[in-house]
């Protein structure tokens, strides 16, 4: 193996050596870098059982760059000292000089010094003794001679301190013979070429073992978003269960659909300016169902359907009020609108998955934008229990057993439940989803059978992905400030298996 | 959601029994209420100011209950107790009962100048009341909650409660010129006209938030007693003078507003609640209050409304099998005083004056699936039979996600709302031609717009990944959004892809590739044929619809790397 003289020379030295030796000490007797000794080391730890190598680590000290200075031309406050000539040094100028600053103080606390301040021309500075014994430097020199242990520890760690010194940890190797010990090592072929099969060279080439606690190279690949994997599997479930995706690639729409014809009021809060976008150009839809519209006005402002109503003034020209969907259930107002239209009723069950708009208050769970899951059946005679039965099918499927059901409050849902999971991670129950039976007083002015029953859930999207990939701040996964790497390195979406890492629960 | 917030031994002697964290816990899951938190006046000084401040307050034991949206009468200690006893038959609901005054009856006079600010008013007593320390708190913060929920910040109604002692009536609600109203208001020791108290309150943390109101009317609503002094300033201040104490033993109470219906559960919730504290429990004293119209009528109305519900329909509408006699007792244990009457399937409820969220029989159903447990209720799964049917533009995103993935690109997800510059000035591009919608109420520029190309997104992700690795390789499929006067709403959503390559280099025939590579896909041939694509150059940086076009933008101004993006969408 001549193309490297030192692992020649480190196998000799070695055969030589009684037991062992030191990859510093023989850098220093080669007069090599350490890296390069310990470059051989590893290569002949390659080799199988040549030699061996065990690390050890050892406390050295250096100077640093300014220790080398003192050590050369001595400490500034004794270049200080040396810079002032009898007639004394005016104060200003001896400031100007390069150790002036450090080195004056250091001077006066070693009595080495004076300032005479009644001098015409300003503060003036003398030299108080005759000469003086430059201790750091000295020191110093030890140290870099190789002698640091020669001062006491208060000592280096005043040097220390004064950044002259730093502590350096040297790690080396005791290198010692291996049970296939030779001074004579062949180079291992890496790779088997088809040169060496046809000329049969291979029967008696050493080859280099595998190694296999190495990382092996990823191939070049692209990736799908994390939360779109997790959306892919939400489509396949609800596909699964035989529900339709509705239509909702209309992110505008108009009260009337957002609100309105879900049996919101007016003045409901959520209708508010704090809480949703409202649009200034197109301010307004062009076009409303009219005679839907005046039965809707009718329930919300006089009651009717068996309803005693909201008692208000309803408007119109707040129902036409465009805006930013705030929830995909004004898709799903639509989608039963038009199942209404179509007699005779046929039962259907509904899905969609996509993005809705808050104007809130942005923090690392919230943005203004986020993705709503929505599943829908409409069917004669549905109860609570078939709501609660499709429940527990769906979330079976999203790998959660253990549900409890919360009485709880919607607009437009009527009995309404918020759904809650065991959480073993956080040991408590967690809602994981919203749903709810929809009001007659929103089925009926839509034209829907009166036997006809209506039920709902609906959950996020954005919190699911991120207790599944372990992502505690949304930025990091949706709008443009994700990052990449965890878009590359996220894992296949299996959501009927458990998160990995412990930490991962913590996101909940 | 609104928190209630009640001293826990307070509620437990309301209860008539203590609980651990976790049965109550458990309590208000059943019942549909969240125990939120549990903390102490200190605690939360503590948390929100530091430890310094928070010693020497109070360590007594406070919950924080979420009251679900609807149940006004669940908005303070007395309501919810009084609830959780019902709902555990520890007691019976109380019937409030509106009594005439043995006397003259308190009057409200509104005057036609009210019409255009604040038309609505309505008033009751509380006679004999005995307040402590803690009920007047508790009655204070009731005003505090429905004034932050049903009576929206104060802009559908305002309560005023006042020392009727220091008063005579009867009382005027009117509404005046700013400068001609003049007053003490609550906790000032002089005088300020209706103008210099707007001003003043500008600055109030608290009634800030209340003067826009009224501020641009001509007129500010106002009551005054037969005396000439000034009860309140609707919806900003009550006067001085009338200000109720712990010592407070007669209560005149009044609701003004723009919404009658919410002004009078307003008053209903106030006097059942609070009338437990009354001589007579659960007495309402009648005021009378006269429209401009001369017509007189009489509050609080504390109607009891009865609706006929059939048993079979709420065992239908929730799943279980329950005997008349059964739900009808779940139903009483809501507050909903229910029997059965006619065939014996007919359930007869009464609706009482707190319960104001009932209206429609799918209400009463839930309080008895909800006194039922839903936890107990049998989950079947419905025999509804449908075939599945996915919508064909989000079928084909799915398929060509997964090819542009297999083709080497990265997925990115960005945002569907930007700056008019993202669309427009960064793209060297006129806003007005961008045919974008505008949101009229962004709190930042960030939500100016939706976005009209998905290309500014895939540019950001790309600045914000500049520590990866090169080449970076992006695509996107998804909305944008223009106007389009052709819908009802006039805007359209179209589906776009988008792929951006990003090196040191140009690349240009890799973009160039993807792109031929998604025509493969999606079986369109290479050809000036109808039905082919041909790639042109393009000084038009707006694209004509359903037609591929090329061109490349942008060049960013650094020497040390320059990039060039093919830039290409399609309508699907």
């Amino acid at each position: 193996m001549a193309d490297s003289p030192v692992l020649e020379l480190l196998l000799r030295r070695l055969e030589a050596a009684d037991g062992g030796l030191d990859s510093a000490e023989l850098a220093t007797q080669l007069g090599v870098e350490h890296q390069v000794v310990v470059g051989a080391v590893k290569s002949l730890q390659a080799l199988g059982e040549v030699i061996e190598a065990e690390l050890r680590s050892t406390k050295c000290w250096e100077l640093t760059a300014e220790g080398e200075e003192i050590a050369r031309e001595g400490s500034h406050e004794a270049r200080v000292f040396r810079s002032i000539p009898l007639e004394g040094l005016v104060q200003s100028e001896l400031m100007r000089l390069p150790s002036g600053k450090v080195g004056f103080s250091k001077a006066m606390s070693n009595k080495w010094i004076r300032v005479d301040k009644s001098t015409a021309d300003g503060p003036r500075v003398f030299q108080v003794v005759d000469s003086i014994e430059d201790e750091v430097q000295r020191r110093l020199q030890l140290v870099q001679a190789g002698q640091a242990e020669k001062l006491a520890e208060k000592e280096r760690n005043e040097l220390r301190k004064r950044k002259l010194l730093t502590e350096v940890t040297l790690k080396t190797y005791w290198v010692s013979k291996g049970k296939a010990f030779s001074t004579s090592v062949s180079k291992q072929e890496a790779e088997l070429s088809p040169e060496m099969i046809s000329s049969g060279s291979w029967r008696d080439r050493p080859f280099k073992p595998y190694n296999f606690s190495a990382r092996g190279v990823l191939p070049d690949s692209g990736h799908l978003h994390p939360l779109l994997k997790v959306r892919s599997q939400f489509r396949q479930i609800f596909l699964e269960m035989g529900f339709t995706e509705m239509p909702t690639d209309n992110f505008i729409e108009s009260s009337f659909w957002n609100f309105d014809a879900l049996f919101q009021p007016q003045q409901h809060p959520a209708r508010d300016q704090h809480d949703t976008f409202f649009l200034k150009d197109p301010a307004e839809a062009l076009q409303l169902p009219m005679d839907y519209v005046q039965r809707v006005k009718r329930t919300h402002s006089q009651g009717g359907y068996g309803s005693q109503g909201y008692k208000y003034t309803w408007k119109l020209e707040e129902a036409r009020k465009n805006l930013l969907r705030t929830h995909t259930t004004a898709a799903s107002a639509r989608a039963l609108y038009c199942l209404a239209q179509k007699k005779p009723f046929t039962p259907a069950k509904y899905f969609s998955i996509d993005r809705v708009f808050r104007n809130e208050t942005l923090d690392a769970t919230h943005l203004a934008e986020f993705h709503q899951i929505e599943g829908v059946i409409a069917d004669h005679g549905l109860t609570l229990g078939h709501l609660m039965g499709v429940l527990r099918e769906f979330f079976t499927k999203l790998g959660i057993t253990q549900l409890r059901f919360k009485p709880a409050y919607n607009p437009y849902t009527e009995p309404s439940m918020e759904v809650f999971s065991y959480h073993q991670g956080l040991k408590k129950w967690v809602e994981v989803g919203n749903s709810g039976v929809f009001r007659p007083e929103m089925l009926l002015p839509m034209g829907l059978p009166e036997n006809v029953s209506v039920i709902a859930w609906g959950l996020s999207l954005e919190r699911p992905t991120m207790i599944k990939y372990g992502i505690n701040n949304i930025r990091e996964l949706v709008g443009h400030k994700v990052n990449l790497q965890m878009v590359y390195d996220s894992p296949v979406c299996r959501l009927d298996t458990e998160p990995r890492s412990p930490q991962t629960q913590e996101a909940a | 959601m609104p928190t209630v917030s009640v001293k826990r031994d307070l509620l437990f002697q309301a209860l008539g029994r203590t609980y651990t964290d976790e049965e109550f816990d458990e309590l208000c899951f059943e019942f549909g209420l969240e125990l939120d938190e549990i903390t102490s006046e200190k605690q939360i000084i503590s948390k929100e100011q530091g430890n310094v401040k928070a010693q020497g307050a109070s360590d007594v034991v406070l919950y924080k209950v979420d009251v679900p949206a609807n149940r006004y009468d669940l908005l303070c200690l007395e309501g919810l107790a009084r609830g959780l006893q019902v709902f555990k038959e520890r007691i019976k609901a109380p019937v409030y009962k509106r009594v005439m005054p043995k006397g003259e009856i308190q009057k409200l006079i509104i005057t036609e100048e009210t019409a255009k600010v604040r038309p609505f008013a309505v008033a009751a007593v509380l006679r004999n009341i005995k307040f402590t320390k803690d009920r007047y708190d508790s009655f204070i913060e009731l005003q505090e909650k429905l004034h932050q929920n049903i009576c929206r910040k104060r802009a559908l109604v305002a309560i005023g409660t006042h020392d009727l002692d220091t008063l005579s009536g009867p009382f005027t609600f009117t509404a005046k010129r700013p400068s001609d109203i003049k007053f003490k208001p609550l906790n000032k020791t002089k005088e300020y006209t209706a103008c210099e108290l707007m001003n003043i309150y500008k600055t109030d943390s608290h009634l800030k938030h209340y003067l826009h109101i009224i501020e641009n009317k001509p007129l500010y609503p106002v009551i005054y007693d037969s005396n000439g002094v000034v009860l309140s300033l609707p919806p900003i201040i009550n006067g001085n003078h009338s200000k109720i104490t712990v010592n407070t033993r007669n209560i005149f109470i009044e609701c003004t507003g723009t919404d009658f219906t919410k002004a009078k559960i307003v008053l209903d919730i106030i006097v059942t609640m609070f009338s437990e504290y009354c001589e007579n429990q659960f007495t309402v004293e009648a005021a009378e209050v006269v429209s401009p119209n001369g017509k007189s009528n009489t509050f609080p109305e504390l109607a009891y409304r009865k609706e006929m519900v059939r048993a079979d329909l709420i065992n239908k509408k929730v799943g279980i099998r329950e005997s008349p006699a059964n739900l009808a007792k779940l139903l009483t244990r809501m507050c909903l005083k229910s029997e059965v009457i006619g065939d014996g399937n007919q359930i007869e409820v009464e609706i009482p004056p707190t319960r104001a969220d009932v209206i429609h029989a799918c209400d009463i159903v839930e309080d008895a699936a909800i006194a039922y447990g839903y936890n107990n209720i049998q989950m079947t799964l419905p025999k509804t039979y449908t075939i599945a049917n996915q919508f064909p533009l989000n079928k084909l995103t799915e398929l060509l996600r997964l090819d542009m993935a297999a083709a080497g690109f990265t997925e990115a997800l960005t945002f569907a709302l930007c700056s008019q510059e993202d669309i427009a000035d960064k793209l060297g591009l006129d806003i007005s031609e961008t045919k974008a919608v505008h949101i009229s109420n962004p709190k930042t520029a960030e939500f100016q717009v939706a976005r009209t190309t998905l290309l500014p997104g895939l540019l950001k992700t790309i600045a914000a990944n500049r520590k990866m690795p090169l080449p970076l390789k992006l695509f996107e499929i998804s909305d944008v959004v223009v106007k389009d006067s052709s819908k009802d709403v006039g805007a359209k959503n179209y589906r776009h892809l988008c792929a951006v390559y990003y090196n040191k280099n140009p690349g240009f025939e890799i973009i160039h590739g993807l792109l031929d590579r998604v025509m493969q896909l999606l079986d369109v041939p290479p050809s000036e044929e109808k039905g082919g694509y041909v790639i042109k150059a393009s000084t038009d940086k707006e694209e004509s619809s359903r037609k591929w076009f090329c061109s490349d933008l942008p060049r960013t101004d650094s020497p040390s790397s320059w990039q060039a993006v093919l830039f290409f969408k399609n309508t699907f």
